[in-house]
């Protein structure tokens, strides 16, 4: 293979909310079944990259546990391999990575170790599909130095969450302006890179002798007229979750029929750990409605416009609508809940009421569980 | 030298001719159980809950879907740098080479696989019961009697006694005498196929016996081994136990499940069922579907009713369909407005739109009453059903059918149609 891979899974969000106390959004779960991490570890594996490393910071404990064996994404290969890299005190540094740029720079070793030309760095918290070898071929056929993968965002107040481009009818990034509070162009950049490997070394040994830790700031954007930057457009579907509203909407966009289908029944298929779980269980009393229900579940009240995670015990009268329940949530008897995400591994005492009003609510409740 | 105290040899080589076309392309320990399982799950997971790391896998009929099933062992932890599970055909041998006669004829065709752990015992397993057994604790029992073979019984109804093998043990557990389906039985203790060997005891007797023809643990080793004076002890067993060898049994083994507490319950923490996982999705649940007491597996789509069934991963159920009191295994496709009671759907079936499925009266079927019994209309693997045909009770299909098998669109209960398959075999 030509590239090897690094998927920048360190980071957190405030807006995640509380979502993000417990783990780092690279490991949020996604679509009943999934984590985030998946769909870049599964577009490598797809792509036939088979060396990556996950560069990871903020509290990885849930997303260490996900990638404790490599095996599901088919890595851990005699050639290859999926290596997890947490920041360490070494004899030169003893510093927590201080950005993107920094994190690589602390991890060169794996770069400069590799014999692959390339490299693909993606980001954890994107739900897509994408072959980055076609990426790659743009990336040679233009003789780019580095290629940003770009899509259009839809919504035009969003874009201050991402980086901003334009780029000239040749696909060249003219301007790239990071979250911007308001901007003209509505073409993101989606933190996905193509770059020569030996290139990445270069510019990341510059930026660290300078004191420099961004990637965007301190390479693409310092960078952009020096280097031959460029923008490769796709218009398949790509979502980042990194607010509680786009986390919420992602997962709902799954009871849609073309993204389930795009996403569930359309190779290549994107591939997860495997918790042995039982079937579904529908109990006399279950009323499901336009919902994803995961492996483990067992449902007794009604459930309608949602996505149930893996092993959620919904109870006999409760009613569930327009919510995500992550994984091991237990609801007791006769539990409304409307327009919430329900923290994982909660547990609802029986009557109670949560209501989204407004904007999507976030349920963290943690109360003695006495189950068989 | 490596060295194993237990190693499991599974018999998982017979073809289970009682579930008709359900065994037709697959032998029985490979066909589909519980949504998501195939029968050989329970066995395997029951030897890695209970710390047996290295299982023999005994094939021979049809085997392709066990060995894909099984590969390395990885669902079950079974994939070992020493031991794990090794999948064991016959093999030709320089002289006299043979089948697996008999489920002792099998065993002593790879003495030699057993040999290189060098075990101090070997647990026989079947591959075609449900259940979850500590293996371990029967070995306790095993050690504790001093005994030379341990043979797992289970109490029956003494009216049903008359259809096992039948125990007489002394207050100690020692087994006095065996019944082979006694008609006047004078114990209920039935042989549940499970035994635990000392090595050299079975060893002896396998070399002993090897020229008997169709060499049979129940029909030969035992009673062999029992004239020999050893000291052979049933280890009773109180759990739930299912022979899924019919389809009525089969089907009512899967209707179990949906029970709100199910006797046997898959939910439990402990002692987990492993199985391949290969379907992730969620299942998904449409707008207009109604859904109560099911089970149903990953990536399944239900658009229709769905009332008292177990679907299996990856079905789609089209919309206005109603199945009720039905088994419906992976990949299979329900068309639009079916109508389905009391039907056991192999893998990859296509039923077409408006079939209805399971109607009529009650007639025996015409050629294998004992088998398409119960009332269940049973199709078979890979199947196809055109649109807008009535199918009865106590049937059976197979391949692919055209409306043309169908005289005036209905197949009357009690018939059976064998069509080709798809790709012509």
């Amino acid at each position: 293979m030509r590239a090897i891979g690094i998927i920048l899974a360190g980071g957190n969000n405030n807006r995640m909310r509380e979502l993000s106390n417990k783990r780092a959004i690279a490991a949020m779960p996604i679509a009943g079944s999934y984590r985030s991490i998946d769909f870049a570890l599964s577009n490598m594996a797809n792509s036939h990259v088979q060396k990556v490393a996950v560069l990871t910071q903020y509290n990885a404990r849930s997303l260490n546990e996900h990638l404790s064996s490599s095996k599901w994404w088919d890595f851990g290969r005699k050639q290859g391999g999926l290596f997890v890299f947490t920041p360490t005190i070494t004899k030169e540094n003893s510093l927590w990575y201080q950005g993107t740029a920094d994190a690589i720079y602390q991890n060169l070793t794996f770069l400069k170790n590799s014999h692959e030309p390339y490299v693909v760095i993606a980001s954890g918290d994107g739900i897509y599909k994408l072959d980055y070898n076609k990426v790659l071929e743009y990336h040679i056929a233009k003789r780019a130095d580095i290629t940003v993968v770009c899509t259009t965002c839809k919504d035009q107040s969003e874009v201050e969450r991402f980086g901003v481009l334009r780029m000239n009818e040749d696909g060249r990034i003219e301007e790239f302006e990071e979250k911007p509070m308001i901007s003209a162009y509505n073409t993101i950049s989606t933190g996905i890179y193509v770059i020569r490997r030996r290139q990445l070394i270069e510019l990341i040994e510059k930026a660290a002798q300078e004191g420099r830790n961004d990637f965007v700031r301190d390479i693409l954007i310092r960078y952009k007229n020096l280097k031959r930057i460029y923008g490769y457009k796709i218009d398949s579907y790509w979502s980042n979750i990194s607010t509680a509203e786009s986390y919420y909407r992602t997962n709902m966009a799954f009871l849609e029929p073309e993204i389930r289908n795009y996403f569930f029944k359309q190779e290549p298929a994107v591939k997860t750990k495997i918790d042995d779980l039982p079937p579904a269980k529908y109990n006399p009393g279950a009323v499901v409605k336009n919902s994803l229900v995961a492996s483990g579940c067992i449902i007794n009240g009604t459930v309608e416009n949602s996505v149930l995670f893996k092993d959620v015990f919904v109870g006999n009268n409760c009613v569930i609508k327009n919510s995500v329940i992550l994984n091991n949530v237990y609801l007791g008897d006769n539990t409304h809940i409307e327009n919430c995400i329900v923290e994982s591994r909660d547990t609802i005492r029986a009557n109670s009421y949560y209501c989204g009003e407004g904007e999507v609510k976030i349920v963290v409740e943690k109360n003695e569980r006495y189950v068989l | 030298m490596i060295k194993k105290e237990m190693i499991a040899m599974l018999l998982a080589g017979g073809q289970g001719s009682r579930l008709g076309v359900l065994t037709e392309k697959v032998a029985k320990p490979a066909v589909a159980f519980g949504g998501k399982y195939r029968i050989i799950d329970f066995p395997l997971s029951n030897c890695i809950n209970s710390g047996i790391d290295t299982v023999g896998v005994l094939t021979q009929y049809q085997p392709l879907r066990l060995n894909t099933h099984i590969g390395i062992g990885i669902p079950w932890d079974l994939d070992r740098n020493e031991g794990g599970v090794t999948v064991l055909p016959p093999y030709e041998k320089s002289q006299n080479s043979e089948w697996y006669t008999g489920t002792a004829n099998a065993i002593y065709q790879n003495l030699d696989y057993m040999e290189q752990y060098n075990p101090d015992y070997v647990l026989i397993l079947s591959g075609d019961h449900i259940y979850k057994m500590d293996y371990e604790v029967m070995l306790d029992f095993h050690k504790a009697n001093k005994a030379d073979i341990t043979i797992a019984c289970m109490p029956v109804p003494i009216e049903e006694a008359s259809r096992f093998g039948i125990m007489v043990t002394d207050e100690t557990g020692r087994i006095q005498e065996f019944e082979e389906k006694p008609e006047h039985p004078s114990s209920n203790l039935a042989s549940m196929g499970i035994y635990i060997f000392s090595w050299p005891v079975l060893k002896n007797a396998l070399i002993a016996l090897k020229d008997q023809s169709n060499c049979d643990f129940g029909k030969h080793i035992l009673p062999y081994c029992k004239e020999k004076g050893q000291r052979l002890f049933a280890y009773e067993y109180n759990g739930y136990w299912k022979d899924v060898g019919t389809l009525g049994s089969y089907w009512e083994a899967n209707m179990e499940l949906i029970d709100i507490i199910p006797e046997f319950n898959l939910y439990e923490e402990f002692w987990r069922i492993y199985t391949k996982g290969d379907i992730i999705p969620p299942q998904y649940i449409s707008s207009d579907a109604v859904i109560d007491r099911c089970l149903i597996g990953e990536g399944a789509e239900i658009y229709g009713e769905v009332h008292s069934s177990v679907i299996g991963p990856n079905v789609v159920i089209g919309k206005d369909s109603v199945i009720r009191d039905s088994i419906i295994m992976r990949n299979s496709v329900v068309g639009e407005n079916v109508v389905m009671d009391k039907a056991i759907v192999a893998e990859d079936v296509v039923i077409g739109n408006g079939v209805v499925l399971g109607c009529g009266e009650e007639v025996p079927n015409v050629y294998k009453p004992s088998v398409y019994a119960f009332g269940i209309a049973t199709i078979g693997e890979k199947s196809v059903i055109p649109d807008h045909v009535k199918i009865g009770k106590n049937t059976a299909i197979s391949g692919v059918t055209v409306p043309e098998d169908y005289p005036d669109g209905v197949l009357a209960s009690g018939q059976v149609i064998t069509a080709k398959d798809g790709d012509g075999k």
